[in-house]
């Protein structure tokens, strides 16, 4: 059986990973997306690892509900993303801000 | 001895393939990466014992999310050499911050080995029964004691559904779309008429 730090540093790694992706792409809303659905994967191993070396399953129901919000998120962000981009022509985020309501 | 192999196979290539996810230049290969980042999740989770939330991660991520993730990619035309003009700008800064928060994370992982941080034990409410298999162990805690919170998970999903329809639905202008309550709400006596014209002579309409 792996030791449960084995799992939170590799989680650790991936989450700061996608830390690392939404610096490095600050333009490209499309990696910055995918860097946080790093981060949401890498709470969910941590969720699951846990939950198995403490042998209670309410980590990985949690984990469940982490994956809802993910795909909800990732749902509505790439919906703004289509309409920003017919509306503009480009997915660059510097000038967001003129994204009104 | 297999358990630690394949411990250490899945999580090198999970991490390197989530590197090469957040380095890629075309985004239809961080996204390929990102999928590839995801199977060997569900293997790392597998491994623990979690078979359930594995599979889940692979029909609904690899599954829905990703493939979401390439159509978007494949139906936008963007210009993605203009958008990675700051990389090479922002990754010094990028770096130094993502190795302090490691080093960070990782001082936490070290004080709680060395004992200084006691983990919380579970009361046992949670725990597994003997004999279930992981599937319908999470089935018997989830619509029981979670089932309120279940159900708000599908009102989340469902918002997010109407909300992505609703952003991305554009009424097109000069399309001539089929009105079924017009069409229904027709009479023939508004649609016809009944002429006796005289011979020789037309009709007016």
């Amino acid at each position: 059986m792996i030791g449960i730090e084995h799992y939170v540093v590799v989680s650790a790694i991936l989450f700061v990973l996608g830390v690392l992706g939404i610096f490095l792409n600050r333009k490209n809303v499309i990696i910055i997306l995918m860097a946080i659905e790093l981060i949401l994967l890498s709470v969910n191993l941590n969720l699951v690892a846990f939950s198995a070396a403490l042998h209670d399953l309410v980590g990985q129901i949690f984990a469940m509900f982490v994956l809802t919000v993910a795909a909800g998120e990732a749902a509505i962000g790439l919906a703004i993303l289509v309409i920003y981009f017919r509306g503009r022509g480009t997915i660059a985020v510097d000038d967001v801000n003129r994204m009104k309501g | 001895m297999i358990q630690a192999f394949a411990f250490y196979l899945f999580a090198t290539l999970m991490i390197a393939s989530g590197a090469i996810t957040i380095l890629a230049r075309n985004p239809v290969h961080s996204v390929l990466w990102l999928i590839l980042a995801f199977f060997n999740a569900a293997g790392l989770m597998v491994l623990v014992g979690a078979e359930f939330i594995a599979m889940l991660l692979i029909i609904v991520y690899v599954g829905a999310v990703a493939v979401l993730f390439l159509f978007v990619v494949m139906m936008l035309d963007i210009d993605f050499a203009e958008l990675r003009a700051g990389f090479v700008n922002n990754f010094p800064l990028g770096f130094v911050l993502a190795v302090v928060l490691l080093a960070e994370l990782v001082l936490g992982v070290g004080a709680y080995r060395a004992g200084a941080l006691p983990l919380g034990v579970a009361d046992g409410s949670g725990a597994a029964a003997a004999g279930l298999s992981n599937t319908a162990a999470i089935g018997a805690l989830l619509y029981s004691r979670y089932l309120f919170l279940f159900e708000a998970a599908g009102v989340i999903l469902l918002v997010a559904m109407i909300g992505a329809i609703v952003l991305t639905h554009r009424q097109r202008s000069g399309v001539r779309g089929q009105n079924i309550s017009k069409q229904v709400a027709r009479r023939p006596e508004d649609a016809t008429i009944n002429v006796q014209p005289e011979v020789g002579k037309g009709v007016s309409l």
